[in-house]
């Protein structure tokens, strides 16, 4: 018997159906994979074998884990499993433990809770748990607050919490996706170790089809509701034989079609080498530093201001994609607002179409703000949701010498819709009738608006699903080589720094540690830095030959 | 896969009369508020009895057919008072209310949009502010510049300052790190060019809902004074004036207490139902604890 | 959390000279002549020359400030004009009908809400959250002094329970003197208590929808568990700072209460000493009122930082 069977499960919040008849199974000390895009079913497939769903859930069919019948159990029976014989990781670590508890509370509570035990033995046992986990007594003493903790840290201890009894099962909804490549591979390694140490099973929920094919025995692919395609990792995801799995899988290795991976365009004076030489730079960036002032510890310490960038230095030419890639909280979100001139360098000096722009007032920016423009993350945070398209994507305009007359600038919004892929008709929406893909368009037709000469992309894909994330990279591969628009694409992810950039910086605690052509540098890096991030990265191309050689091995 | 999609917010006028109109508190406040301001706009064309002209052989009659809520130590017709003193505590707290706001929304703006030592002095100035009990300072004021219905508004309207200017300053603080933010900034629109285009329509809900709030507190207040005898001063009559002369007659005539404070009761709760109401429909993050 | 704990009290102190400034200027300057005020548009200039000279009136006017200032820190807030004895022995002698009535009716009032809020955010949209929420909901809307004088015809009028005002003083024993608090106590207590117990059920329904307490969930404790261990303590933030504002509020309310009940306190005191005009008084009775909110959010932060780790650690 297997330790976990799903036959059936239907689940309808009100009239809205989310899972239509999902089966799957899970068997002792098994990792399954359970991926699929966002809206697919899959956490809340996971939430009901905790039964921690909504009140509103309705279910039916079967859920059996380790022979109880979930759906059906008296709540107390399920009392008795949870934490103990099932333990759960979340995704958002940082708000995933109560901030006035101490970590050591936290992870003893369970332990009181099921074993009865005194808390002395409780604490003794969480002591050993939180060691295990990589968060030593020496350096994480059990009195810490989670506020002491970075996230890496914090699901660390979550983990520690569902791991405390020895579940049977445990399962991981999405537990990197809010975390750095490099934590990412470091928290993979310890559910990886826990799973073999402890004989557990394992439900890995992921959108990422790299991660799972490192990490699960066998895959459950999902969309809408419905099991699409499952089985053995290795031969499911080689094979490819189910078509949304073959859509899935390629989009995840997308790479835009690109004539030319160099500083592309004709127009330019040719160059040789990795860095152009001719021509002057449209962005020179020399010696840049931001310091942001830290609190005081005590009232008689000074602060010591805490340094985000430090002398960074490079330049930019005309047409040029440049990746600037690194861990979360290296310094590349401050070093893009320092270009786009919302945030204002300590030390240094940044020109742009050989004007500075450190020095300038808002109005004396405007000529150089016409010729930059900005696309960011969020697709759901970048729109005022009061406005229509037409204003929204209109709103550089606002940087022109003459405003444009009504015609003239519905006119210039749809030729910028067009340019992205969306109609004209888009105009009279509101934001929220779009998709995230369609949004993330939308960002950037209004990038796109007054022609610029630099776009600055900050994890511009990063909140998009896989399929959609492909088409939204051939977008801007396409306008770079249509408009020859120069990108600095901040991102994490070095898929996409491959996929459509010619050249990379790899940023660390606030300095540039290595420059270099794309390809160099991603296949063979120099810098610690750059190592670190390419060994952590999931590939899923990389973890494939990683299975086939230990197959036969 | 974590962007879960926000619910959309109300977006044009005819999706948020629908919202509203679905919602029971909202529903509810809705008609109460409007009756009782129906109420003070016939008391200018007309009450069941004259207030003016005083028949004293009346005085103090209980409630009969002819004087639904009987009539007070004058004579007059405790209904028509009400009717009249509703003018009075509209008038008071509605005033009150545009003072707070129209001098505490730009206050709270433009600290936000500023942020340094101007937040810092801002927000210290409020708490100077709220250190003074409301009451306290209003009782002081209108001590000091003599009883009457102008001082209570202007007693009224400076401690509603503070208060307006809190709720936008939180709410243009939590809006100035959006991305749109930071791209109509990337688009060199000025910071009161963004307050204008940006945060005031986004805040606004939130100081509609602090509104209703204020109106109904300022209702409170008004009656407060008014029944200390520092508010409405005769002939012009309001509630808390109507329960100040109730007050020692109260052993031989409840009724004259009774009615008027259901009144301010009645008024304060429909308030309090359409902002509650006014807060499930705009606030779509309470809406989806419900 | 010394530090914390120093930033507090300091920036309380600086509110607290700031007020006085605010006081003084409003009591003294604004309305021209204080004496004048005092003794009334009829009074003679001799009367006048000796309250100005009483009242040290003839020194300069920042000479006068500090004068009053230094004073009230040693505990000497000046001599009562209409009373004839220092303000202070009458603060003290009023003091000890107030202090017991706010510390009565917050008490009533906390002890009240707190459970009922938690309650209806346990048993959200069931029969036991909607009758309370909405006695809640009209208790918000009820002016405290008509609430008062309805308790009064109830219990002192029609029942006789209770004295309908005035107070015995506490010579008499504790009995008459708690005796004739009981209904102002109620009636300040009642309409906070209904606004305490919605900010305690939000509180709690907006934390019951965090993560941690799915987290806890998780761990195998039921509902109600999670609610007691992890869902209170994380609610008591914003209740603490509801309950620091209803202080201020309760305050100002004894205004009131004191007058329906003809209870000799310091609002009564105070608003005799407005109606009477007699400023030494009204200034010193407004300080002590303002110092006292001062204190009181001093203590809130206080509170919070034992409740929430957070605020410890940070400056």
């Amino acid at each position: 018997m297997s330790l976990v069977e799903i036959e059936s499960l239907r689940l309808s919040i009100g009239n809205f159906e989310i899972l239509k008849g999902v089966d799957l199974h899970i068997e002792q000390g098994e990792v399954l994979g359970l991926v699929g895009e966002s809206g697919s079913g899959k956490s809340m497939t996971a939430l009901t074998l905790m039964r921690l769903l909504p009140d509103l859930a309705r279910t039916s069919g079967r859920v059996s884990f380790d022979g109880i019948d979930i759906l059906n159990a008296p709540e107390t029976a399920m009392n008795r499993l949870r934490g103990d014989d099932i333990g759960m990781v979340f995704q958002e670590p940082m708000t995933a433990l109560n901030p006035v508890k101490t970590i050591g509370e936290q992870v003893a509570e369970g332990i009181r809770w099921h074993r009865g035990v005194n808390r002395k033995d409780a604490e003794n046992s969480a002591r050993a748990m939180l060691d295990r986990v990589g968060l030593p007594e020496a350096k994480f003493p059990l009195t810490r607050y989670p506020h002491e903790l970075s996230g890496g840290q914090r699901q660390r201890v979550v983990i520690a919490i569902a791991c405390a009894l020895h579940p049977k099962l445990l399962v991981a909804d999405e537990p990197t996706t809010a975390l750095d490549v490099v934590l990412q591979a470091q928290i993979l390694q310890l559910l990886r170790d826990l799973v073999d140490e402890q004989k557990m099973g394992l439900l890995l929920i992921s959108h990422d089809l790299a991660v799972v094919a490192d990490m699960a025995d066998r895959v459950t692919i999902m969309r809408h509701g419905e099991v699409m395609d499952t089985g053995e990792t290795g031969r499911i995801l080689t094979e490819k034989t189910h078509p949304y799995t073959r859509q899935l899988a390629e989009a995840s290795t997308h790479v835009p079609e690109r004539t030319s991976r160099f500083i592309s365009p004709p127009r330019t004076p040719p160059h040789k080498g990795g860095v152009p030489g001719a021509g002057p730079a449209l962005l020179e960036i020399r010696d840049v530093t931001r310091d942001y002032a830290s609190r005081r510890l005590s009232l008689f310490s000074r602060a010591e201001p805490f340094r985000a960038v430090s002398g960074v230095s490079f330049d930019l030419y005309e047409g040029q994609s440049m990746a600037l890639v690194g861990r979360s909280g290296c310094g590349k979100s401050t070093l893009a607002r320092m270009i786009l001139a919302l945030d204002r360098p300590t030390s240094g000096s940044i020109r742009f179409g050989g004007a500075e722009l450190t020095t300038k007032s808002e109005a004396e920016l405007r000529p150089s703000r016409r010729n930059m423009q900005v696309v960011f993350q969020d697709p759901y945070g970048s729109f005022n949701p009061r406005h229509k398209v037409e204003r929204l994507v209109a709103e550089p305009l606002h940087l022109l010498e003459s405003q444009p007359s009504r015609a003239e600038r519905r006119e210039r919004v749809a030729q910028a819709l067009a340019e992205v892929g969306l109609s004209a008709a888009d105009m009279d929406k509101y934001p929220h009738e779009f998709s995230g893909g369609q949004r993330q368009r939308l960002s950037i037709a209004r990038a796109l608006i007054t022609r610029p000469k630099l776009i600055v992309a900050d994890e511009p894909v990063s909140a998009l699903d896989v399929s959609i994330r492909s088409q939204v990279l051939d977008l801007f591969a396409d306008l770079n080589q249509r408009l020859s628009v120069a990108y600095l694409f901040i991102t994490h992810d070095l898929v996409v720094a491959r996929a459509i950039t010619d050249q990379v910086m790899v940023m660390h605690e606030g300095e540039i540690v290595e420059r270099g052509d794309t390809g160099a540098v991603l296949d063979a890096p120099r810098s610690e830095a750059g190592r670190m991030l390419v060994a952590a990265s999931p590939d899923l191309d990389r973890a494939l030959a990683r299975r086939r050689q230990t197959a036969i091995g | 896969m974590s962007a879960e999609p926000a619910s959309p917010p109300v977006e044009d006028a005819g999706q948020f009369v629908r919202a509203a109109f679905s919602n029971a508190s909202f529903v509810t406040g809705f008609v109460i508020t409007a009756l009782i301001a129906l109420m003070a706009l016939v008391s200018f064309v007309w009450t069941p009895y004259d207030v003016i002209n005083l028949t004293v052989a009346n005085r103090m009659q209980p409630i009969s057919a002819q004087h639904w809520f009987g009539t007070d130590h004058f004579g007059r017709d405790i209904l028509s008072l009400i009717m009249m003193g509703a003018r009075n505590s509209i008038a008071v707290a509605f005033v009150a209310v545009g003072i707070g706001m129209g001098i505490g929304v730009p206050l709270g703006c433009w600290a936000a949009a500023r942020g340094g030592w101007i937040d810092e002095a801002l927000m210290r100035f409020n708490d100077l502010v709220f250190a003074f009990p409301a009451l306290l300072s209003a009782i002081m004021i209108t001590a000091i510049f003599g009883p009457g219905a102008v001082n209570a508004i202007v007693a009224i309207g400076i401690f509603n300052i503070p208060v307006f200017a809190r709720v936008a300053r939180a709410g243009a603080m939590a809006l100035w790190p959006r991305e749109y933010v930071l791209a109509a900034r990337a688009s060199g629109k000025s910071a009161t060019l963004i307050t204008i285009e940006h945060i005031l329509p986004n805040i606004a809900s939130l100081l509609l809902v602090q509104g209703t709030i204020q109106f109904a507190l300022g209702i409170l207040a008004e009656a407060g004074l008014s029944y200390l005898g520092l508010g409405a001063q005769p002939p012009m009559t309001s509630w808390g004036r109507m329960l100040f002369d109730a007050q020692t007659r109260m052993m031989v005539a409840p009724h004259l207490a009774i009615f008027p404070g259901l009144a301010i009761v009645v008024t304060v709760l429909g308030l309090n139902l359409l902002g509650d109401g006014l807060r499930d429909v705009l606030d779509p993050r309470l809406r989806r604890q419900r | 959390m010394t530090l914390f704990l120093l930033k507090r009290v300091v920036i309380g102190l600086i509110t607290l000279l700031v007020a006085s400034v605010v006081v003084f200027s409003v009591m003294e300057i604004l309305p021209g002549d204080p004496a004048r005020i005092m003794l009334g548009m009829n009074a003679t200039p001799e009367a006048l020359a000796t309250l100005r000279e009483q009242m040290g009136l003839n020194v300069p006017l920042l000479e006068r400030y500090a004068n009053w200032v230094t004073g009230m820190a040693v505990g000497d807030f000046g001599n009562s004009y209409t009373y004839r004895s220092p303000v202070i022995d009458l603060i003290a002698e009023r003091a000890i009908v107030s202090l017991p009535l706010a510390v009565i009716s917050l008490a009533l009032s906390t002890m009240i809400a707190i459970p009922v809020g938690i309650f209806a955010a346990a048993r959200r949209g069931r029969m036991g959250d909607t009758v309370s929420m909405g006695t809640a909901q009209i208790g918000v809307a009820i002016p405290n002094f008509w609430f008062a004088l309805l308790l009064i015809y109830v219990f002192a009028v029609w029942l006789r329970l209770v004295p309908a005002g005035g107070f015995p003083g506490w010579a008499g024993g504790i009995w008459p003197g708690l005796k004739a608090l009981i209904l102002p106590a109620v009636a300040l207590a009642l309409p906070q208590a209904a606004i305490l117990a919605r900010v305690t059920r939000s509180a709690m329904l907006e934390v019951l929808g965090e993560d941690y307490i799915r987290t806890a969930r998780a761990k195998g404790m039921p509902r109600r568990t999670v609610l007691w261990r992890h869902a209170l303590r994380n609610a008591m933030i914003p209740v603490l700072t509801i309950l620091g504002l209803q202080f201020a509020f309760l305050l100002a309310g004894t205004i009131i209460i004191e007058n329906v009940f003809y209870l000799p306190g310091l609002g009564r005191l105070l608003f005799q000493a407005i109606n009477q005009r007699d400023l030494i008084v009204v200034e010193g009775v407004v300080m002590l009122l303002v110092a006292s909110v001062v204190l009181v959010n001093i203590l809130v932060d206080i509170a919070y930082a034992m409740v929430d780790p957070r605020l410890r650690s940070r400056a």
